[in-house]
Parts: C-alpha cells; structure tokens; sequence
C-alpha cells in the first residue's frame, strides 16, 4: 500500500510533472491539479485524497483562497503549503487558518516525504477518532 | 565653492540683464525726477532773483541819471533867475556865475553861455573859444527856444567833442534868451560806466534814435528796430523797468534790462550775457550734473556686481536643486525596484524549483542503474532539456531586473518609445498575471523616436504599471498600454479599469508623499517623480478617474523634431483649422 495518496496543486506543469515523478517513485499515490478551481473541484467529486500539496502564489484563486475552501468543503484533508521565500508571511497565514505546514521552494524530497506522512496519519487519525466517537454514539444509543 | 565663473546660459544671462535694468530703473528714476524738480525750482527761483536784482539795479541808476539830470536844470534855473540881464557885462556875470558852479560842482559843467533869439551866443564862460557862436541854425537850439527847458542829445557841436547841453529860456523885455550850459560828458558817462555786472555786464543809453549817448564799454551797433520796441512797450506798460531775454547781434543770449530816461527820451539799456548772469545757477546746475553721473556710475557698478552675484547664487541653488531631483528620482527608483524585486524573486524560484525537481528525477533514475534503455535516455534528455529552458527563464528574468536596476541615467537621447513600453509591461506581465490581470499593449507601429531619458522613462511607466496592479490586486481586471502620434506629440495611455481613485484624493495625487498605502507600503513618491520626469522633457501628464470604472494616466510627450520649419507648419495648420 502507498505511504500516502496526495494531491499537487500549482500551476507550473513542469514542476507537477517532475515532483509526480519523484514522489510515485517513493510510493506516494499522486493526483495533479493546475488551479486551485480544478483541485477544489477534484477534491469534492470525491478523491481517496489524504495531503493537498498546494502552491501559495496561482492566477487566479490562490492559495489562500484554496485553502479556505477545501477546509470548508472537506475539512479533514490535510493541506501542506508550499511557497516561494517572498511568500512566507501568506504561508504563515494559511497556518492560522488550518493548514498543517509549509515548505519552501524548491523542497527537499526526503523532508517533503516526512511532512507528507506525519500528515496522512494524522489525518488517519483523526478519522480514526471520528469512526470510533460514531460507533460510540451508535453503541450508547443500542444500549 | 570655488568654482571657476564660467559663462551661464542664456537663461541665466537674461534673467541678469533683467535684474540690471529693474535695479538701475528703480533706483536711477527717482533720482531723475527729484534732480530734475530740484533743479528746475532752483533755476526758477534763482531766474526770479536775478531778474529781481536787475530790475532794481536799473531802476535805481534810472533814478540817479534822472536825478542827476535834474539836479543840473535846477542848477542851471537857479542861476538864470539870478541873471539880471539889465547889465551890459554879462560876459563878466556869466563868468562869475560859471566859476561859482564850478567851485561847487566841480568840472560837471563845462561851459556856461547866453543866447539871443535870433541864436546868436551873447554871453559865455568856459574854455573853448565860443563867444560869438551863432547856434540859429542848430537843431537844439529850434527845440529850446519852443520849451522852457531843456536837454539835448548827445552831439559833437561846433567845438567836435561829444557833449550834451541843458538849456533854461528866460524872458526879458519881451526878448526870449536861452541860457545854455554844457555837461561834462566823461563824468555823465562815468555814472553809466559804473553799472557793471560781472564779466559781460554794462550799461548804455539811447536816444531814440538809436544813437548812443554813452560810450559803451563795449564796441557794437544796436538794432534799431528792437530799441524801438523797447521805447513803445516801455511807454505802453506801467512798468518802469523791462526785461528780456534774447539773442544778442553776435548769437549769444542775453539779458536785456531797460528803462526810460528823460521823460521818455533816451533808452537805458544793461547788457548781460546770460551764461554770466546765471554763473552760480549754471555751477549748481554742474555740480548736480556731476553728483548725478558719479551717482549713476555708482548704482550702475553696484547693480550689475550684485545681480551677477545674485544670479550666480541662483543658478547654484538650481544646481543644488537639480541633483537633489535626481537623488529623489533615484530614491524612488530604488523603492519600485524594491517592490518589482520581490515579485521577480518569486519569477525565479519556480523555474529553479523545477530544475532541483528535475535534477532530482535524473538523480532518482542514476539510483535505479536502469538508464541502459531506450527509454530511460529518452527520460534523460526529456529532463536535461527541462533544465536547460528553466535555465534560461532565469537568465531571462534576472537580465530584465539588471537592465532597470542600473544607476539611473539621466542622459538625454534619442530612442522609440515603442521597445521600451514593451519591455515595461514584460516586466510587470509576471505580476500581472497572479493579481488575475490582463496585460494587453496597443502600440501604433512607426512612432517617432523622442528626446529623453531612457532609464528614467522606463521607471515613469514602470510606476504607472505597478499603481494600475496594486490597485486591481483583489479584484483582478485589465490594463491597457496605449501609444499613438497626435500632432507632434506622442500620446501614451495607462488605462485600467480598476477601482478607480475617489475625486478628493484626484487633485493631490501628484503630491509628493501622498499615499493612500498603509504605513511602510510605498513612499508616495512614485507619481510626484512621473510628473517631475514627463514635465521636464516637456511633456504633460494628466489623469482621468471615475470611481469603479477605471483610471487613465496620459502623457504627452513632444516628438524630437530635426526640422522645426515642419512644427512651424504643423502649427499653421492648426491655427487655420
């Protein structure tokens, strides 16, 4: 089983195509986005999406934006923020708002790796939490 | 400073020579006009003065010789009642008589004689040889033999020596007799002699005929027709004395004094040449003249040395003036470099991002040792090349950021505008595209090349641009760069349609340091250096604004002209349109 299924929103193509590369090959199951629209959109057909990876600076709806959206529509999936240096203080600010770290550009892989799976288990976790409180739920009103 | 004085522009030359001619105007005019008042009161009254001092000076020697030729005929009356002509020795009565007069008078009276009616002289005293003279055919004699008294010209006689007689007619027995006698004419002439004035002023009498009675002390030939004047104005008027100025036989002014003598007889002229009478007005007038040119020479020296120093003062201060502009502009170069750089460094991280992804990928594969097959190359050269196009990305963004952050370059030079537009919105089109705004140029092809400064054109659009984006930031939209040729000018507009800038904030935007950004966002200097910048190269920049419909800025920029006989024309035309 892969470590982790994530999706990469940005909207330079290159850079997707590589880091899909990359991270495919580290057992990552990777989706693409190029906007914050198309991962939002994608995000709430229903994905098996645990980590968005998701670029700051986009045309467009930008990372913020994103953010705000995908942790209203589907709060559980954890967002990483991957942002240039001159973008730092927006990266902080997705932080406040509920995002689960940033990482600067370009990233260290292993690091990247580390992030991604402290991420997914958390939000396995959380999930966990929430399965167990409705079977308690489920149990107290049985009993 | 110890500059050298070099020569200043003309601007600078003109502005002195303006300086000059206030400084001499306004200091030299009211010089002029109380010199001139001055004087022209001076000579009024000192005219008035002397005029006053002649006037008395002839009325009282009119007096004297009247006197004195009164005091002889009374003199003379006195005697002839006391002549008893009874007695046969008249000779020796007359004689006796004559020798009294003279003991009192002295030699005034020259001679003393009797005549008959028929003229014949019967009695004489004196030193010429006169006894038996017969005067019935001389005109005095037809004259005093009609009067009881009376004074004769001056005439040579029989004895050939200027004289005059007085004569007092006495009858007796029914006999008319005259009794005559002569007046020294060198002491009568002595009483006109004495009246003497300065250089050129002297006193003779006339007779109405215009013949001299006096000796004048100096040798001229009196017009006759002006004395005549003189005798009819004088008679005319009550005046006793008259006075006038005018043009002597020889062309030189002067002053006529007369006055009647001897019941309106003779004419008693002063003479004065005017340069003479008026001696102390014209030194006065001389010294003032002279205070006058001193003083102007003085005010003159003065204005020139102080406007040349205050000019050069000035054109300092406008050079001091001119490099603090510069490091203003410089200043605000370095807050919109400031700015472009942050968004620029972003520019570059991606493509640097994706060459480490890259570079990674490659080195993930080496890892794998499967780079034998066909495929495997395939990825390899795929990915190299990925490196090599972001490479070059970088070297494109970071050559643009080096071409405008140079030192600013103030030179003057000739180039299109077009190019430099476009490059401008190059540099912003990055930016642009994240704040969701459309970049679009409309430049018209063949514009004319302007006269300016490159380095600070680039930075007048480059501000424009930045306002347009950070006012659309949130809300994204378009802006439009527009250029066209219009009459000899190039029209640039900056058209957004952003928010627009509310109509309180429309007037000052042009202010220095007035923003409407946070604290520590921007210096509020970037528009104030646009209209420093478009204004010096004679340009115009105007701004049109409506709230939620947009803004446009509009520069006018002059086309360098090579043939101003063209702008000329262009200028005609549109004076006829």
């Amino acid at each position: 089983m892969a470590i982790a299924t994530i999706m990469l929103v940005d909207d330079e193509v290159p850079f997707v195509e590589a880091m899909t590369k990359r991270l495919t090959r580290r057992d990552l199951e990777v989706d693409q986005a190029f906007s914050g629209d198309e991962a939002l959109k994608k995000l709430t057909d229903g994905t098996k999406t645990e980590v968005v990876i998701l670029d700051v600076k986009m045309p467009g709806m930008d990372g913020i934006e994103a953010l705000k959206a995908i942790k209203t529509k589907v709060p559980l999936v954890e967002v990483i923020m991957l942002t240039g240096h001159a973008t730092v203080e927006s990266a902080i600010e997705g932080m406040k708002l509920g995002a689960f770290d940033y990482l600067l550009k370009p990233c260290d892989m292993d690091h990247l790796i580390a992030k991604v799976t402290e991420a997914a288990s958390r939000k396995r976790q959380q999930e966990e939490k929430i399965i167990n409180a409705r079977i308690k739920e489920i149990t107290a009103r049985l009993a | 400073m110890n500059q050298k004085p070099k020569s200043l522009s003309p601007y600078y030359r003109s502005l002195t020579r303006n300086m000059v001619l206030l400084v001499m105007i306004i200091s030299l005019a009211p010089m002029v006009i109380v010199t001139a008042i001055i004087l022209n009161q001076f000579s009024a009254s000192y005219h008035e003065k002397v005029f006053d001092h002649l006037e008395e000076l002839v009325l009282k020697h009119k007096q004297n010789i009247d006197g004195f030729l009164e005091e002889k005929l009374q003199n003379i009356r006195f005697l002839a009642d006391n002549i008893d002509f009874g007695q046969l020795e008249l000779n020796g009565i007359i004689g006796k008589h004559f020798a009294r007069l003279q003991n009192v008078y002295g030699t005034v009276f020259v001679d003393l004689g009797i005549i008959n009616e028929q003229g014949d002289q019967i009695a004489y005293a004196g030193p010429f040889k006169l006894g038996k003279a017969r005067y019935a055919d001389a005109d005095w004699f037809k004259k005093a033999i009609e009067s009881r008294y009376f004074t004769s010209d001056v005439f040579l006689g029989l004895r050939g020596t200027p004289h005059f007689i007085i004569t007092v007619r006495k009858t007796w027995q029914g006999q008319k007799y005259i009794i005559r006698a002569t007046i020294d004419f060198v002491s009568f002439n002595r009483l006109v002699e004495n009246v003497r004035i300065g250089e050129t002023g002297f006193a003779y009498i006339l007779n109405r005929e215009g013949r001299f009675q006096t000796k004048p002390i100096f040798d001229f030939t009196p017009t006759l027709d002006i004395y005549t004047r003189y005798f009819s104005s004088l008679e005319r008027m009550a005046k006793d004395v008259e006075i006038e100025e005018r043009l002597d036989g020889a062309g030189v002014k002067s002053l006529y004094v007369s006055a009647l003598l001897k019941d309106g007889d003779w004419l008693l002229v002063y003479k004065q040449a005017s340069r003479d009478a008026f001696s102390d007005l014209g030194n006065a007038q001389l010294i003032a003249i002279v205070f006058f040119v001193l003083g102007g020479i003085v005010i003159v020296a003065l204005a020139i040395s102080m406007s040349a120093k205050m000019v050069r003062r000035i054109s300092t201060s406008d050079r001091e003036k001119e490099i603090m502009n510069q490091q203003v502009i410089e200043t605000g170069k370095l807050a919109s470099v400031g700015e472009l750089a942050a968004g620029i460094a972003h520019e570059i991280n991606n493509p640097v991002a994706i060459m480490v992804e890259e570079a990674g990928w490659l080195q993930d594969l080496m890892e794998d040792g499967a780079f034998k097959s066909e495929e495997d190359i395939k990825e390899f050269e795929r990915a190299l090349n990925q490196i090599r196009t972001q490479g070059r990305r970088c070297k494109a963004i970071t050559h643009k950021l080096l071409s405008f952050a140079r030192k600013t370059d103030s030179r003057i030079e000739d180039f299109e505008i077009g190019p430099l537009i476009e490059e401008v919105v190059s540099l912003s089109a990055q930016r642009a595209k994240y704040s969701n705004v459309e970049l679009v140029t409309h430049l018209e092809p063949k514009l004319p090349a302007i006269s300016a400064s490159h380095s600070e054109l680039q930075q007048v659009f480059l501000n424009l641009i930045n306002n347009a984006l950070d006012a659309m930031d949130k809300t994204g939209g378009s802006l439009e760069v527009n250029a066209r040729q219009e009459e000899g000018n190039i029209i640039i507009d900056v058209a957004d349609n952003g928010p627009g800038i509310p109509k309180a904030n429309l007037a000052r935007i042009f202010d220095p340091f007035f923003t409407t950004k946070p604290v520590g966002s921007g210096t509020g200097l970037g528009l104030s250096i646009c209209y420093g910048i478009i204004h010096k190269m004679g340009g115009e920049i105007v701004v049109k604004s409506a709230v939620d419909v947009g803004t446009t800025f509009q520069i006018r920029i002059p086309v360098k002209t090579d043939e101003p006989e063209a702008s000329d024309a262009q200028i005609q035309s549109d004076a006829i349109n």
